[in-house]
């Protein structure tokens, strides 16, 4: 087994390797089929691995140690069980829908080959990162797939706003990344160790471990350590205050925003803080922040998706909104129901985005909604697999969305923790705007009047099969994945070990209680009709339908009476000008500073400068007595004589 | 009998005046050339004064010596005199001031 394994990432690196370096050598043709190649492979590599676990084939070991420093090993291992085999299934499927999807998105692109190479070096690094079974492989993965990440936003690098995405990209993410390294030190200083297994059973005993800060406030070292492992998650999985690249990062091809900034990547947050469920279960006080985080994130950002035009920037803030989901489900120790709606999430997200990645294409790269419409006739199948999407993301049942975020909502309700309340609230009115985003993204695009020019029109058609192949091969997870694995993986023994809930705070117990015991997709789905959460949805979309449909004159009105929100949401809460002013500039400010004072004034001004001077400056002394006159060099010698022999003479 | 200690006056005049000479003189190479044979005499002289004096005839071999070297030395240094005045037209001491860092 340990060969399957370790050959499920390494046969992406392969290819990865192969399609990058010798890419004009195999051509296109080539990049394509050797990367579809080795994902497939990982792919069904993964499945056989998940098999496997489902039938107790759980896996925790080193295949090579890297160094011993101190004592502490530093290894590559893999921990494969539940939650990583459930990962592993997800990201190599949707990564081999996008790798197929690519060959139509990226057809006249002439970094084909480029293209390719990363996306599949991405699944290597995500797939390190979810097999991992130790925090430094975890942090090479985290780093990596960023890397990547990094470079597939300026994948286009002639466009000035490319750079400037992946640059805030990479930037942020060094923020969070650097909270995540700090709390990496904080579990190898406490627990000695980087390895999971170790650390999670030695963490109950390490519980009640406090540490004094400079003020005299007394800290459990468990808190520090999940609110700077969370500061991490908050980075990659764009939480509030860190979320604002992820809607540049849509700067990106198509293809990678559904990839990696909305299926895989940025859940890595969500993953790993499930993984760290041990710990985080131990501090209160960390889930709390948890709680909150994701409640702003949750409710906010979706408030912004209601007034973008962009195709993408609508499905990149309700990627956000739905981020705050998950760790709304993490804050309420739902780590299942978090990971459940992880993976519905990632494959109707990426079905969508990859619907509006074949709408591009058909628009001719034209990404502003207010110049479509009436798509429908034009391309059926783009129009179902989005209709799918769509209806997953709002929350109707049978829909996987609507089974996850039902289980996201009442975790919450039943979680008494500080925040907990206004979570609830938030996530609730979350529901509604998410209708009727996405079904305002669906009537304007696909519906209505025709609003493009004539030229777009004439050449409207629908995508080619290698588009439309992953979108029905995405619609289908985002119709059953719900109903097929609630049951289990919410209320059944799906997670095993995997995952560590402490009975005090076992909402998703709580739900299972409230349902009497008839925990089933059945019941949940007609429960649904009595259930708050469902006729919110519904009153999203039929308020959508209202707005786009009936009268396309109220959003106007609306924006022009509500002017001030109106505009705070279009300005995104002025968060980006702000960062923009303090951090960005401060830090040119303090760059500048530290170049004009520190470097132009002490170092060579004064250190290599002006000891050069000072010698200058001394031998220009020194020099004058250096005459050339051969008659002074006797007298100092005669003078030098003297002394000596009247020295020798009287001492 | 004329004591040891008038020869050793008169050689530390003799010496004092060749300094005084290679010292105080700016403008002619030649003088500085007469100053050297002087402060050789000088030094020939106490050689002179402490062979008689202890009997020792060694002092008077390294006079010769000393007087054979002294003759070398002011033809070599009236050969370079040459050869500067040649090349510069003039033997001023303020002028070859070449050592000058």
């Amino acid at each position: 087994m340990e060969a399957i394994y370790l050959s499920i990432p390494l046969v992406c690196l392969f290819a990865a390797i192969v399609a990058g370096l010798f890419g004009t050598h195999i051509g296109r043709r080539g990049a394509h089929t050797i990367t579809i190649l080795g994902v497939g492979i990982a792919c069904l590599l993964s499945i056989y691995v998940f098999v496997d676990v489902r039938n107790g084939g759980i896996f925790n070991g080193a295949v090579y140690t890297w160094l011993v420093s101190d004592g502490v090993p530093f290894e590559i291992g893999f921990l494969i069980d539940q939650l990583s085999a459930t990962m592993m299934v997800v990201v190599t499927f949707v990564s081999l829908m996008v790798h197929i999807y690519t060959i139509g998105y990226m057809h006249e692109d002439p970094g084909y080959q480029r293209f390719f190479s990363y996306i599949s070096l991405f699944t290597f690094a995500m797939l390190m990162l979810v097999m991992s079974n130790n925090f430094l492989q975890l942090f090479f993965g985290w780093e990596a797939v960023g890397l990547v990440s990094y470079l597939l936003i300026g994948f286009w690098y002639e466009r000035e706003t490319a750079i400037f995405a992946n640059m805030k990209a990479f930037l942020v993410n060094r923020v969070g990344d650097f909270g995540f390294l700090l709390g990496i030190a904080a579990v190898l200083f406490v627990f000695g160790t980087l390895d999971y297994a170790a650390v999670f059973s030695t963490a109950p005993g390490a519980a009640d471990m406090t540490v004094m800060d400079p003020f005299g406030n007394e800290w459990h070292w468990m808190t520090i350590i999940c609110l700077l492992l969370f500061v991490g998650a908050m980075g990659k999985s764009a939480q509030v205050p860190l979320h604002v690249w992820l809607p540049d990062s849509m700067e990106g091809p198509t293809p990678i925003s559904a990839l990696i900034h909305a299926a895989t990547m940025v859940t890595a947050g969500i993953f790993m803080v499930a993984r760290m469920s041990p710990l985080f279960e131990l501090s209160e006080t960390a889930l709390s922040v948890v709680l909150v985080i994701g409640a702003i994130t949750a409710f906010f950002m979706a408030l912004i998706g209601l007034v973008q035009n962009d195709i993408k920037r609508v499905v990149a803030y309700s990627t956000l909104s739905q981020l705050g989901y998950m760790t709304v489900a993490l804050g309420a120790s739902a780590y299942s129901v978090a990971i459940f709606h992880l993976g519905t999430h990632a494959f109707f997200k990426a079905l969508l985005f990859l619907g509006a990645g074949s709408v591009i294409i058909a628009m001719h790269h034209e990404q502003d909604m207010r110049k479509m419409g009436g798509l429908r006739k034009y391309m059926p199948i783009t129009y179902l697999t989005a209709l799918i999407g769509s209806l997953a993301l709002a929350g109707i049942p049978p829909f996987a969305g609507f089974f996850s975020k039902d289980a996201i909502i009442e975790a919450v309700h039943h979680s008494n923790l500080p925040g907990a309340g206004l979570a609830y609230y938030a996530v609730l009115s979350g529901v509604v705007i998410t209708a009727f985003y996405s079904f305002r993204l669906l009537f304007l695009v696909f519906h209505g009047k025709e609003r493009m020019d004539e030229h777009t029109r004439a050449h409207l058609h629908e995508s080619p099969r290698v588009v439309t192949v992953p979108l029905v091969l995405l619609a289908i997870p985002s119709i059953i994945a719900g109903w097929l694995f609630v049951e289990p993986m919410l209320f059944g023994e799906y997670f095993g070990s995997s995952i560590f809930v402490n009975p005090e705070h076992d909402t998703v117990s709580a739900i299972a209680e409230s349902m009497d015991g008839h925990v089933s997709a059945w019941a949940m789905m007609s429960h649904a009709p009595h259930s708050l959460p469902f006729w919110l949805a519904v009153s999203g979309i039929a308020l959508a339908y209202l707005f786009y449909m009936v009268a396309p004159g109220l959003p106007g009105l609306f924006a022009s009476t509500f002017g001030f929100i109106y505009n705070m949401l279009v300005k995104k809460y002025g968060i980006d000008e702000l960062y923009q002013a303090v951090f960005a500039k401060g830090s040119l400010l303090l760059g500048r500073a530290f170049w004009k004072i520190g470097d132009i004034a002490i170092i060579d001004g004064l250190f290599v400068n002006g000891s050069a001077r000072l010698v200058g400056w001394c031998s220009s002394i020194a020099r004058t007595v250096q005459t050339g006159f051969v008659y002074h060099y006797a007298f100092a010698m005669i003078v030098g004589l003297l002394s000596l022999m009247s020295w020798y003479l009287w001492s | 009998m004329i004591p040891l200690s008038n020869y050793l006056i008169l050689g530390a005049i003799l010496f004092a005046i060749s300094v005084v000479g290679i010292f105080l003189n700016r403008k002619n190479l030649v003088v500085i050339l007469m100053s050297i044979e002087l402060l050789l005499l000088a030094a020939n002289m106490n050689f002179v004064a402490f062979s008689h004096y202890l009997g020792d005839a060694a002092g008077q071999v390294f006079v010769f010596f000393i007087l054979t070297v002294a003759a070398a030395e002011s033809a070599i240094g009236l050969a370079i005199l040459i050869i500067v005045f040649r090349n510069r037209m003039s033997i001023n001491v303020e002028d070859l001031d070449e050592l000058k860092g």
